[in-house]
């Protein structure tokens, strides 16, 4: 399944995804075209059980298609509408087509069967007419929200991604149902750590492919530039830091099932938050002034990788969490905690 | 190369069920086991423990059993020997005839030299050393001068190896020697077995900047062995060494060198860390579980017979990148001076470490060396 899902979709990016459309996308021209194709391609319902509409597909089986995503630098929430159906579809709700994006962030409330609060930081959120969160009440609640009753207070992130904030007041949702008792209540943000993190292992395959190409093109001092050993070893690291992500974004995904891998998960968001700094850094050096202007689209990529290692829990953020479980349980929690992929005394970190 | 070669892998069921039996084992045969040995790591060598592990079945356990050995799967092994490092076991008597000389007798040996070592290798008996530096040839391995001729079905050997980590506590180095001579410096090498207790050989131990000694500079004059002693093919020992490397550089030995400092920083911060030594220990475990997830993929590769040079040398640079950040973040996190006489035990711990640390970049292929390994991956040379 796995197979045919990335060299679908990497057809589809690689006719529809150009520097063009990317850029428009910033400025604010929503590129139709392309999010027609992904939603006739099914892979926004991927993850929603096949009776609920979908396909039925594991986190295991998408992680390619996320990691496309940031090779791609793509400019639709295809990945927010992935977590966001497979969040309906795991609280029995039916996924829904169209464009969608889901809220980690904010103070929602339901009571009498209406939603009032705020949310930030919504991906894509002016883009789409809805979204899901989940909002306090008697119970946790998982709500799909249509957008047009917010108002919206909008935000971009360093790509220009809309990054917005929409508040509702007493709205009643589109579709609700009790958050499954098993999935913890900052499940959506866990989400979006683990597909941040395999769009930055994505973006970090891109970086790499630019860089050493480039390396090896540049002429200075009558060689290229790639045959310098100063340079070799800055990619070298580069490409390690890539292949660390990469394996870490991996196996959070294969882990994951109806609940996430949360170890594996913070791992993957420490790493590759710490790389794409690296990554980013290592590349504009190599590239040279070129890199830095508008014209080149070195920054598409490197312009993401520098806010998405920020978004749903930076490298701080995520190891500040992990380290005071693993210190909660003393030294020997760590190489039990390792071996078996999970930590015992992480109750304070649990989704 | 490809980055999508590093595919995650599990550790099978049947593979997985050994680690609770690992660990009973070793709760008991190391509970009386100081902590300032145990950073040690796979340098601490004990030669009675290395025969109980071998009573065990725990040495040599990926060999065949018509040799001793265990048939078992090289994530088995992976199990028994992770769980021997985290534990600070001494592993160091039979390490390297385990991790390198038994795959390659199996390999590339006669039956003779099979029934004569793999045996007694996987008993825990017969300790290897791997000659393969000489003076002025380290990084650039395919410089060295040790030369074997032939006179009728003997060899003589003259030259010197150098830093031959526990040569004078082993029964047999597998050196590399010239033999022939070629344009092509990696051409003309052979791969020898040589018995350390004939004459001819002279064996100095070479302290190490901590006082230890752990490796020696080791003399041929006029050494004579039998032609029997060649491992492999005359003139393929280039071949037969670079294919060796990627089981060398992949192991979970090039990222737990320090995860004994790990282990007393935890616990000298406490439950309670404060917002740096939080962060710091965090990212650290995260690159943890990352890099063992990269070490595994590179085990499933060499398990389906691959040659993964190239995704080796990544996880032994960013391995010793992890094992020489633990004693700087270590004595950042908590205001504890290194001690090398006294003093708790993570002061002593951190002292050790802290000493150790530059070795760690160095064995095994130099950082330089693997990023240039890395660079040609991709294609930059």
């Amino acid at each position: 399944m796995r197979e045919i899902f990335d060299s679908t979709l990497e057809r589809l990016f690689s006719d529809l995804v150009t520097v063009d459309v990317v850029l428009a996308a910033e400025g604010g021209n929503w590129p139709t075209e392309l999010w027609q194709n992904i939603e006739e391609s099914g892979f926004t319902m991927a993850l929603v059980p096949e009776e609920l509409g979908g396909a039925g597909a594991s986190w295991a089986d998408v992680c390619g298609i996320i990691r496309l995503c940031g090779r791609f630098n793509l400019p639709v929430p295809l990945p927010e509408a992935m977590l966001a159906n497979w969040l309906l579809g795991a609280s029995g709700l039916e996924g829904v087509a169209g464009t969608l994006s889901f809220a980690s962030a904010g103070d929602l409330r339901i009571e009498n069967g209406v939603v009032s609060g705020s949310v930030t930081g919504v991906p894509w959120g002016r883009e789409v007419s809805r979204i899901v969160a989940i909002a306090q009440g008697e119970v946790p609640t998982v709500v799909l929200l249509s957008v047009e009753a917010a108002g919206l207070e909008p935000s971009a992130n360093t790509a220009g991604e809309a990054r917005d904030t929409f508040v509702f007041a007493s709205v009643k949702p589109l579709a609700a149902a009790a958050l499954p008792t098993a999935v913890g209540t900052r499940v959506l943000e866990t989400g979006g750590a683990m597909l941040r993190a395999a769009q930055i292992a994505g973006a970090l395959e891109a970086t790499l492919n630019l860089t050493s190409t480039y390396a090896g093109e540049r002429v200075q001092f009558g060689k290229a530039i790639g045959s310098f050993q100063a340079i070799q070893h800055q990619i070298a690291v580069l490409s390690e830091h890539a292949a660390a992500s990469v394996m870490a974004a991996e196996a959070a995904f294969a882990e994951s099932g109806d609940t996430f891998a949360v170890l594996q998960v913070m791992a993957a968001k420490i790493c590759a938050s710490e790389a794409a700094g690296i990554a980013a850094s290592v590349a504009h050096g190599v590239h040279g002034a070129i890199g830095f202007t508008h014209e080149h689209a070195l920054h598409l990529t490197t312009r993401r990788l520098w806010s998405w290692r920020s978004e749903y829990g930076s490298l701080t953020y995520w190891s500040q969490q992990l380290g005071r479980a693993i210190c909660a349980g003393g030294s020997g929690s760590l190489w039990p905690a390792i071996t078996c992929g999970a930590l015992a005394e992480a109750k304070e970190v649990t989704v | 190369m490809s980055i999508d070669q590093f595919k995650y892998s599990r550790i099978p069921p049947e593979a997985e069920a050994l680690r609770g039996d690992v660990r009973a084992i070793l709760a008991d045969a190391l509970k009386d086991y100081p902590t300032i040995r145990r950073a040690d790591s796979w340098m601490g060598f004990d030669a009675e423990f290395s025969r109980r592990l071998g009573a065990q079945g725990w040495v040599g356990m990926a060999l065949p059993k018509a040799y001793g050995g265990g048939d078992a799967s090289p994530f088995a092994r992976y199990v028994v020997i992770e769980e021997l490092l985290a534990a600070g076991a001494p592993v160091s008597a039979h390490w390297f005839a385990d991790r390198q000389s038994g795959p390659q007798i199996l390999h590339y040996g006669t039956d003779a030299q099979r029934d004569r070592h793999l045996p007694a290798i996987c008993r825990g008996e017969q300790f290897f050393c791997i000659g393969m530096s000489e003076p002025n040839s380290g990084s650039d391995l395919a410089s060295i001068k040790t030369r074997a001729v032939r006179k009728g079905e003997k060899w003589v050997i003259n030259g010197q190896k150098v830093w031959t980590t526990n040569a004078h506590r082993s029964h047999y180095m597998i050196a590399l020697v010239r033999t022939g001579e070629n344009s092509k410096r990696q051409e003309g090498l052979s791969q020898f077995i040589i018995d350390l207790s004939l004459p001819g050989i002279t064996i100095r131990p070479i302290k190490d900047l901590t006082g230890s000694e752990h490796f020696n500079e080791v003399f041929f004059d006029d050494l004579v062995v039998g032609d029997d002693a060649i491992i492999g093919t005359e003139g393929q020992g280039w071949s037969q060494v670079t294919a060796e490397l990627a089981f060398e550089r992949s192991g979970p030995e090039r990222f737990l060198s320090s995860i004994a400092l790990l282990h007393t920083l935890i616990d000298a911060v406490g439950k309670h860390p404060d917002a740096l030594q939080a962060k710091e220990i965090g990212r650290l475990a995260a690159r943890l579980v990352t890099l063992r997830h990269m070490s595994l993929a590179v085990t499933a590769q060499l398990a389906a017979g691959k040659n993964p040079a190239w995704e080796a040398s990544v996880v032994k640079d960013l391995g010793a990148v992890f094992e020489q950040e633990i004693p700087e973040l270590a004595q950042l996190l908590c205001e504890l001076p290194p001690t090398s006489a006294g003093g708790c035990d993570h002061a002593q711990v951190l002292a050790y470490l802290t000493q150790m640390a530059p070795s760690f970049s160095l064995r095994g292929g130099t950082r330089e060396i693997l990023r240039g390994i890395i660079a040609r991956g991709l294609g930059l040379r």
